[in-house]
């Protein structure tokens, strides 16, 4: 990890009428960081991060993301990013190999790199014997381990992940996560939505928003230092729920 | 028996959703289906509330047959679907009418066994179901379930998705419910709420793993776990992948879980060896297994 940093909010705001979904935060995420963004629902953490990957526009406050601003450049956010939810992934109804073609054009490479790194990612992730069947027939775990590659097929400078894991097998889950240390450790900056707290644990630093607000960052370590805790998941209780 | 499932079997096409599952769940027990999704948990709820037939095997409910008595079955039990299924454009309080109409029932007959998650949604009681959020989504689902006094409740994944808070104050009301006599089934692919249950059962691609107390499973796993931890987690989890000693390696929150081959782990060898990967500031400690280890081993 660097002290470059790739995200950059300032006071970032975002109102619907006179609700504050998303009130005032600031923080930065470093180069190749693996940074948790945990919350309880309905704390704002889908209207934040809508707002870094540039499809909501912020009632006021700022914030650069991959370098270029939120409130002017939106459209160059999206090339230099990724990003993959549970809900969102990939084409059921179109193959492995298909989605791969399809997220490569989307994501501007060329057919010659496409080729080759459809060849790469299908072996790394061991999905050479399936490639010809449609996603929909693919386990759980397969299909999200796909749709992070795909999520990184243009190189991207952060990958944003919503709730990667969610409902994911215990060892697939851990799979994932191995792929995710992976990607961090080549520079690749991880920003991550999670309800499993053994997952916060694996974040370089850790945000926790409560009522639209940032009420606490740092490492797992010093978080757990601060509430006098032994898990993440004590200190998640103590923020959220005093 | 409140539920005995036996030898149940049930395939879509060539999928096997349900493989010759069988166990019982006894009068006022808190019960747990654990396991990831595609495990087939759903499936069994469903052949279980007489909503689909399996393709083998015999199961009662209540002491009725899921295909005999079908129709008994459907007036005494309680189902939170996995997926909301209320309805979205009537509100709140209509909804819950609704359900208790249909039911032969009215809110104010079995209002004490609702009172207490009632009283937190009922602020908006006038507001549309559709625009409820997630957690008070869940509430009004349960209530919906409950209005008419069911003996035994199912509920398929009711804290998916919900935030670790939110999670625990629904066990907690999911236990209070227990202290009523309501027997509950309930599945999670959250390995840490197994705990919550007096039984569990850990299924996986159709199978069921392991059915016990969630303390004697625990106890069942007979490998000691380390607690392994470094200054670089990626390049600790390579290193001991080609450690020759290793039998699994799982990252675990801050640490990694790690077992040895070797009923006589030396610790102190591997140090060694880690520290010849330019690891530096380890920690090996043994550690308590948990439930998620021992769903990890059985399903190796």
């Amino acid at each position: 990890m660097s002290t470059k940093k790739v995200i950059q909010v300032n006071k970032l705001t975002k109102n619907f009428g006179d609700f504050k979904a998303v009130n005032n935060i600031t923080f930065d995420v470093g180069k190749g960081e693996v940074f948790g963004f945990l919350g309880a629902n309905g704390a704002g953490k889908t209207t934040a991060m809508k707002m870094l990957i540039g499809i909501t526009t912020p009632s006021s406050g700022k914030a650069n993301v991959a370098g270029f601003d939120v409130n002017t450049h939106a459209e160059d956010i999206k090339k230099n990013i990724g990003y993959m939810s549970q809900k969102f992934a990939l084409y059921d109804d179109l193959t492995v190999n298909e989605n791969i073609t399809f997220f490569g054009g989307i994501y501007g490479l060329t057919r010659k790199e496409i080729k080759e790194k459809s060849i790469e990612l299908l072996k790394e992730l061991n999905l050479e014997d399936v490639k010809n069947m449609l996603v929909a027939s693919l386990p759980l775990g397969w299909k999200q381990k796909l749709s992070f590659s795909v999520s990184l097929l243009h190189n991207p400078k952060i990958v944003f992940l919503d709730e990667p894991t969610g409902g994911v097998d215990p060892i697939t889950r851990r799979h994932f996560w191995e792929m995710i240390y992976k990607a961090a450790s080549s520079g690749t900056t991880i920003f991550v939505t999670t309800h499993y707290m053994d997952e916060a644990e694996y974040c370089d630093r850790v945000s926790v928003m409560v009522n639209g607000k940032i009420e606490a960052l740092d490492t797992p370590k010093k978080l757990k230092e601060t509430y006098n805790v032994k898990s993440m998941d004590e200190v998640f209780l103590k923020l959220v729920r005093k | 028996m409140s539920i005995s499932v036996s030898h149940i079997s049930k395939s879509y096409k060539k999928v096997k959703a349900l493989e010759n599952i069988s166990f019982d769940v006894k009068p006022g027990e808190l019960f747990g289906l654990i396991g990831p999704d595609g495990a087939g948990k759903t499936t069994l709820f469903r052949i279980l509330t007489t909503l689909m037939l399996a393709d083998d095997g015999i199961a009662k409910v209540d002491n009725f047959d899921v295909i005999t008595d079908y129709k008994n079955i459907r007036n005494c039990v309680g189902y939170m679907p996995g997926k909301f299924s209320l309805y979205q454009d009537l509100t709140v309080e209509e909804n819950l009418n609704f359900f208790a109409t249909i039911f032969g029932t009215t809110i104010e007959e079995n209002y004490d066994l609702i009172k207490e998650i009632y009283i937190q949604i009922e602020p908006f009681k006038t507001r549309r179901a559709g625009n409820l959020s997630g957690g008070m989504k869940q509430k009004l689902a349960l209530c919906c379930a409950l209005i008419h006094k069911p003996t035994v409740l199912f509920l398929d994944e009711p804290t998916t998705g919900v935030d670790p808070v939110s999670r625990k104050e629904f066990w907690e009301m999911l236990k209070r419910l227990q202290h009523k006599g309501i027997t509950i089934l309930v599945s999670t692919p959250y390995m840490d709420e197994a705990s919550m249950c007096d039984r569990i059962a850990l299924i996986q691609e159709g199978k069921i793993l392991e059915i016990d107390k969630p303390e004697l499973i625990v106890k069942k796993h007979l490998k000691d776990i380390y607690n392994i931890r470094a200054n670089d987690m990626f390049l600790l989890i390579q290193s001991l992948k080609s450690y020759k000693n290793h039998y699994s390696i799982y990252p675990f929150g801050e640490f990694v879980h790690y077992t040895d081959k070797n009923k006589d782990f030396n610790s102190t060898e591997l140090k060694k060896y880690l520290e010849t990967k330019k690891l530096t500031n380890i920690i090996i400690e043994k550690t308590t297994v948990t439930i998620e280890d021992a769903f990890m081993e059985l399903a190796k």
